[in-house]
Formats: C-alpha cells, sequence, structure tokens
C-alpha cells in the first residue's frame, strides 16, 4: 500500500552559514494494506523524519514516497500537489504527533468531533457522542470534555491527541511516539484501540519508544540507522 | 480534481516612473524593493497561485513585502500593472454574463474590466476586512447604518430588510444588537473588527480578504476574533485569503501558505512544511524568530 523508495533528507540552513543536516538516507521499506510496521533505530537516527516526509511535512530531497490512494490511485507523496496531498490527508492520512497542538479556545470534546464531522458526515450529536466515548474510554474525565486542552496534563493532552486522531478512522495512520507520556494502563488502552483500527482496516506506520511494545503491535519492524 | 475559484497569472505593481533595470535591481536577492537607478518601488511582481473553493491560503511577510498590496489589487482597490485575474464560471455574478465567454471555464481578465464591472464583481462576490477599522467603516455611522451601505450597493432596497439583515449579521458576529444603532467609534478595538466581519460577509460573498485582522488586538480578544473567523469560514463555504505578518494566525487558519518577500513569493507549500522545513533563507529567519 504504501512503499518508500531511497527517501533521503537533509536540511539546508541558510541562516547558519549554509549548513547542511543529513536527517535520514536511503531509506526503503514497503507496507502491505493493513499492516503494521514499526520503525526503531537511536535518538537521531531519523525515525521522525521519515513520517514527516511520508506526511509531507517534511520536502523529501530525494526518493519516492509510492502511496495507494483509495482517492487518487497511485501516487507519489513525494512530490504531489500541495493540493492533492492536503485531500489525501483530509479523506485518507492521519498523522499523531508526539504532542497536541492546541487550537486555543476550543474544548477537548470539538477537538475530537472536528475530524468526525469534517470527514465522516454525520449529525453534530452523532460526532459529539462518538467523540465523548472515545474520550471516555481513553480516561479522560467528562467533566474536562469542555476545558480546554492547554490547561491538561501532557498525559491527558497526549491522549486527547489520540482520540484526534484516531476518531474518524484514517486509512492509513503515522504514529509518532504515541504513548511516551502515558502511564501503563494508559498504554494499554491505546495499544487495543489501534488494534481494533487495525481489524477495521487501517494501515499504520509508528515509533515506539519501548522497543517491547513494538514487538507487541506491529508485524514488522525496520530498523533505520 | 477541483478546478480554483480563482487563477491569478503574473500579477504585478509597481509605484513610480519605472526603468528597464528595476526588475533585475530588486526582489530578495537585492534585498531592496527600491530601483537604485529610477527610485520606483516594486510593490509585487509576477505573483501567480490559484485559490480554491473554501480554502483558506495564507500569506506571510513583513511589512513592506508587498502582501497589502496583492490584496488591494485583487479587491480592485488599485489599477495593477500587469497580470491577469481569472474567475471560475461557477462564481454567478448576476447582471455580468458578457465576462464569459460561451464555453469557457474561465471568465475574462478581471483587471481588464470596465470600473462599473469591477465594482459588480466586487460587490457580487467579495468581502474585505483591513486591520485598520478606519478603511472598512465609517465610523461616525450607526453599525448597522455601514452594512446596509453594503447591502444598497450589492442591490438591496427594502430597509425593513436590509435592517433585519444586519441584526442578522451583528448577532453572528456577536455584537449585541441592542448596540447597532451606535456608531462603531463608541466600540472597542475587537467590536470594531467584528463589524467590519459582519459588513463584509452581507453579500454572502465567497471570496474574503483578511488583511492583517487581529493585528494590535489583545490576545483574547484576538482569539475571539480568529474563532470567529474559523467558523464563518465553513459556515459560508468561503474562500479566505489570510494576509499576515503572525505565522501563529495563519497556522490556525491556512492549509496552504505563500511567503512574500520584497514584492516576490520566496517560497509555497503547505503550512506545516512552512513552518516545519522552510526552503528559502528568508522564511528560514521568520521561523527561527517566532517567540
Amino acid at each position: 500500500m504504501i512503499s518508500v523508495n531511497n527517501l533521503s533528507k537533509s536540511f539546508n540552513l541558510h541562516i547558519l552559514g549554509e549548513k547542511r543536516i543529513e536527517a535520514c538516507r536511503n531509506v526503503s521499506f514497503s507496507v502491505p494494506l493493513g499492516g503494521f510496521l514499526g520503525l526503531s533505530g537511536p535518538s537521531g537516527a531519523g525515525k521522525s523524519t521519515v513520517l514527516k516526509c511520508i506526511y509531507r511535512t517534511y520536502l523529501p530531497s530525494m526518493g519516492e514516497v509510492w502511496y495507494d490512494s483509495a482517492g487518487s490511485g497511485r501516487v507519489n507523496l513525494a512530490t504531489l500537489a500541495d493540493r492533492e496531498v492536503i485531500a489525501i490527508r483530509t479523506r485518507e492520512m492521519g498523522y499523531v504527533s508526539q504532542f497536541l497542538k492546541v487550537i486555543p479556545r476550543v474544548s477537548a470534546l470539538e477537538v475530537v468531533m472536528e475530524p468526525i464531522l469534517a470527514r465522516n458526515g454525520v449529525t453534530r450529536d452523532e460526532a459529539r457522542q462518538r467523540a465523548g466515548a472515545l474520550l471516555e474510554r481513553l480516561r479522560i474525565p467528562p467533566h474536562l470534555f469542555d476545558a480546554y486542552p492547554a490547561t491538561f496534563s501532557g498525559g491527558e493532552q497526549q491522549r486527547v491527541n489520540i482520540a484526534h486522531a484516531v476518531s474518524w478512522k484514517p486509512r492509513l495512520l503515522l504514529l509518532d511516539e504515541p504513548t511516551a507520556s502515558l502511564d501503563r494502563d494508559s498504554i494499554g488502552i491505546v495499544l487495543e484501540i489501534l488494534k481494533e483500527l487495525r481489524r477495521e482496516g487501517t494501515t499504520m506506520i509508528g515509533i515506539f519508544h519501548d522497543t517491547e511494545l513494538m514487538e507487541e503491535v506491529t508485524d514488522e519492524v525496520f530498523p533505520i540507522c | 480534481m477541483q478546478q480554483p475559484l480563482i487563477k491569478v497569472r503574473g500579477l504585478s505593481k509597481r509605484f513610480g516612473a519605472g526603468c528597464e533595470l528595476c526588475l533585475s535591481s530588486t526582489g530578495p536577492d537585492r534585498e531592496s524593493n527600491v530601483c537604485p537607478h529610477c527610485g520606483s518601488v516594486v510593490a509585487c511582481n509576477d505573483v501567480s497561485f490559484d485559490l480554491y473553493r473554501n480554502e483558506a491560503l495564507g500569506i506571510v511577510g513583513e511589512s513592506g513585502s508587498g502582501k497589502s498590496t496583492l490584496v488591494r489589487l485583487l479587491h480592485f482597490e488599485w489599477e495593477a500593472g500587469g497580470g491577469t485575474v481569472e474567475l471560475h464560471r461557477t462564481a454567478i455574478v448576476p447582471a455580468l454574463d458578457e465576462i464569459f465567454t460561451d464555453g469557457a471555464d474561465y471568465s475574462a481578465n478581471l483587471l481588464g474590466l470596465s470600473p462599473f464591472q469591477k465594482r459588480q464583481v466586487r460587490n457580487a462576490l467579495m468581502g474585505i476586512v483591513y486591520q485598520n477599522p478606519f478603511l472598512g467603516l465609517r465610523m461616525q455611522v450607526s453599525s448597522g447604518g455601514n452594512i446596509a451601505e453594503r447591502l444598497l450597493g450589492a442591490g438591496w432596497r427594502n430597509i425593513g430588510a436590509m435592517r433585519k439583515r444586519s441584526a442578522e449579521l451583528l448577532e453572528r458576529t456577536e455584537i449585541p444588537v441592542e448596540r447597532m444603532d451606535e456608531p462603531p467609534m463608541n466600540f472597542s478595538g475587537g467590536m470594531q473588527q467584528r463589524v467590519q466581519i459582519a459588513k463584509a460577509l452581507s453579500n454572502n460573498p465567497l471570496i474574503l480578504f483578511l488583511d492583517e485582522v487581529t493585528t494590535g488586538l489583545d490576545l483574547s480578544v484576538q482569539a475571539r476574533v480568529l474563532d470567529l473567523i474559523r467558523s464563518i469560514r465553513s459556515e459560508f463555504n468561503l474562500s479566505l485569503l489570510v494576509v499576515s505578518h503572525d505565522l501563529g494566525v495563519i497556522n490556525l487558519l491556512c492549509q496552504r501558505t505563500m511567503v512574500m518577500k520584497y514584492g516576490r513569493v520566496v517560497e509555497a507549500g503547505l503550512t506545516d512544511q512552512i513552518l516545519q522545513d522552510p526552503q528559502h533563507r528568508y522564511t528560514q529567519l521568520l521561523v527561527a524568530s517566532q517567540l
């Protein structure tokens, strides 16, 4: 479903005297439809860089990222036009970052409802119900639903972030340390949710700090060094 | 794939007599937009982009980069020196069928229309909110009157209907309706911006230009104005052109962004890519300078 061929990314920092930083080099792997690939490697090896190149937050310097899109056919995400990347992000591709990008004055419930409303064509009430159920499952107490996540603890923010990313059931999900700031119980719940998503057909690529945990949820681990 | 609502190609504007060396002597590489040979200012040169339905396109750059010039050219306030602006035929302008050739997907160059036709296009399709509310509002005229004036321009004639529409819009932008007869002069900066937004929405535009709308407002007021913009965008199915020097505002509102410097577009891309993997020297400086 997705194959990364000879992907390299380097940064040319013009303002630091044309300094060049190589973030990853000649990375190649592929993930079948419904598969779950883990990316492993030491800190700074370029794991997040690879995910960001797939999501196109980074512009790949070289190589290709072929993706079999449901809506647009087989496309190379490395060079695809901005508008088409947006369309694929909107309909198919989700991304969970290490940190929640907080939008001021938007409540936790609305953060999770928004992607459901925008994508799944359901009523506000149903979206609210789904979002509420997901948050509750992730142990966000209902009295916090109307509060702004900016004021939440790190672990709570991370759980809102996960709820936001999985609520609309993306076809391809990129996970960058989704469990980094969570306690054991929360991690268990997140893994359960990820397993359910897979059963429903979501393909995933993920980075996990904890190697044991990565072995447990993924079918294959690709080392990046 | 959907076709763009407007296609802008090669849009340019120069202030001053101009000479043959203006373009080669100005721009980001020359670190100036003033021609050293004739003193002309190249405010905006060869700007091209597409704006789609229901999207927000950001334009960032420091003051003097040409971003407000761009908006004023598109809003027909200033005469462009060159370039084309074409409108997709799904954007129906009442009584202005003649700008579409039979069968063509796009209109004739809007920049070449007569002043009267430009006004019709503007009244039918565009709204604008300025950084300075004095530019967008008559400060001594009641808020309701400000909106009614715009409705008159768009062809409304019934006083009762105009008053009702004004009240609805002010309510939507969180201005207490009982204050609709007060002039904006009496209002706070944030309220004035919200009256401007109500006025800009009154003709049900397809395209809304936002020129530094939250600059100078304090943070809580800014958040309220941004909230309002976010909600009206989807509610009114608007295409937004968001001009700002504030990367936070652009990040919040826009999926795509262009970066301008000395009258040129130096970089364009997905907003998260512009912010996390800026390519141009100037964009790198801008991102690295953000608080």
